[in-house]
């Protein structure tokens, strides 16, 4: 076997699935922290400069381009290995008690993962696609003098709309539950399995699932409600 | 045996019935009036099937051999889970305690596209020896047996590599897996043997050989659901399947070719 035998066995594969995911949940922190300073209150000032430096900085929009990777990377992957899986099993059972011995999230990570991949779809409408490929949102200090939105009005605008609050709240649910079991997932796949340790890190995953979900709804709930203006 | 302990109930069996490989299954339905509750599984399916000789009737064909837990021939996938509803159990184990009167006990094969079913439960699990044929050995040179603790291993190792041993091979694992992954067991046998010194010296070509078998079967690929752990009637742990996954990483970097 040569290394592409690697990336064509079921331990490559689910490799592969771990380490994107592993490189997607790095994302979620960056991503939520520079979006947590909208909670600045201070009508976006500080979250512009964030949200400029990351339009702008060539670092980060090469990093960009590696995150696409990433991200595609883990979708295409998700849906060879779903496809193989269905043939393993040409005959399904006619009674199956999966709760007796499972959670119902852990099998339902590509139902999750497709409803936070439709929702992404809308969430790169919304804001991506407008900031990078319109000349709707201001990239400098000049564009906004000349009266350009700015993203974060962009959000206020976005989220005065209740349904969209609503998609974005529903798909921070998927996406908790897609990362409690997703992050644990990531450790056992690469062999970080221990006594003394994997307790630790299931208990910090739960954690993680919760918080970073919470805070990413909160904000366009806080946006919409007014508590931030 | 019996005691005070014993009632009899009745119960409906649902049981899958297909007369070859080929030939499409379908599910017969049997009433079982006065069951013994301190029956175990099998010996109500003894029962079924004498009935069913007595009738002029084709008996349902099941594996079993030990009928003490430990062969792991028993495949049953009962009420939606591998050995029935009670944890650590082979279904030659389970009794008829385990339900109630009034019970309709759905009961099929293992699913698994690389375990044909050959006929009515009973499954051709040799994909599982082809895997153990590939890797799942020590070479040695044969001769006099040699002495017991020539190498010592410490004790913390050696029960480590018995817990892994414990795996009867029952592929409860796969059915159970909504992949129909078979990694509980393979990695089963890739432990019991690279966690000991006799077995490190091939425990890199064992474990690429063993996974590109067990991939060339067309079992399932493995998501961490834990249901192969929960469902295993010998408890062998998810460790062994992180363990595969990193010898067998460390392997492949460590290829030559």
């Amino acid at each position: 076997m040569s290394n592409s035998g690697f990336l064509k066995s079921s331990i490559g594969k689910k490799v592969i699935m771990g380490a994107t995911g592993l490189f997607l949940i790095t994302f979620l922190v960056v991503h939520c922290f520079i979006n947590m300073l909208i909670f600045f209150n201070d009508g976006g000032e500080t979250f512009n400069k964030g949200a400029e430096f990351m339009g702008t900085n060539w670092l980060i929009r090469a990093t960009e381009i590696i995150l696409f990777v990433g991200l595609i990377l883990h979708v295409v992957q998700a849906l060879v290995l779903t496809l193989e899986n269905r043939k393993a099993r040409p005959v399904p059972y006619a009674k199956v008690n999966g709760a007796a011995n499972s959670s119902w999230y852990s099998r339902s990570m590509g139902l999750l993962g497709t409803l936070i991949l439709m929702f992404l779809i809308i969430h790169l409408r919304h804001f991506w696609v407008e900031s990078r490929f319109t000349d709707h949102i201001a990239h400098n200090e000049y564009e906004k003098l000349a009266g350009q939105e700015t993203m974060y009005r962009e959000m206020l605008e976005v989220f005065e709309n209740p349904i969209v609050v609503l998609v974005y709240v529903l798909a921070m649910i998927s996406l908790a539950y897609h990362l409690l079991h997703g992050f644990q997932s990531v450790f056992q796949t690469l062999g970080l399995n221990h006594r003394k340790y994997t307790p630790l890190i299931k208990k910090a995953g739960i954690v993680f699932s919760i918080v970073i979900s919470v805070l990413f709804a909160s904000m366009p709930i806080a946006m919409h409600f007014g508590f931030v203006k | 045996m019996g005691g005070t302990s014993e009632k009899m109930i009745n119960v409906t069996v649902k049981v899958w019935r297909q007369r070859n490989k080929n030939e499409k299954g379908t599910f017969e339905t049997h009433d079982m009036k006065g069951v013994s509750t301190d029956m175990s599984f099998l010996e109500m399916f003894d029962v079924l099937n004498e009935r069913l000789i007595n009738e002029g009737k084709d008996p349902v064909a099941f594996d079993h051999d030990c009928r003490e837990g430990i062969c792991g021939m028993c495949s049953m996938y009962i009420n939606g889970r591998p050995h029935g509803p009670k944890n650590a159990v082979t279904t030659c184990q389970l009794h008829m305690r385990s339900f109630s009167d009034g019970d309709t006990i759905v009961v099929e094969p293992w699913r698994s596209s690389a375990f044909p079913v050959v006929k009515d439960l009973v499954v051709e699990r040799a994909a599982f020896d082809r895997i153990i044929a590939a890797g799942g050995f020590v070479s040695v040179n044969t001769g006099n047996a040699k002495d017991a603790n020539n190498i010592l291993i410490p004790k913390p190792e050696a029960d480590e590599a018995f817990n892994a041993a414990a795996c009867i091979g029952c592929g409860a694992c796969v059915a159970a897996c909504k992949n129909g992954s078979a990694m509980l067991f393979v990695s089963a046998k890739v432990s019991q043997l690279a966690l000991l010194p006799q077995g490190k010296v091939e425990a890199q070509k064992r474990v690429l050989d063993m996974v590109h078998q067990m991939d060339i079967e067309g079992f399932g690929n493995c998501t961490n659901t834990g249901a192969c752990e929960a469902e295993c009637p010998k408890g062998i742990s998810l460790e062994n399947i992180a363990r595969m996954n990193r010898e067998y990483v460390f392997a492949s970097a460590n290829e030559k070719k």
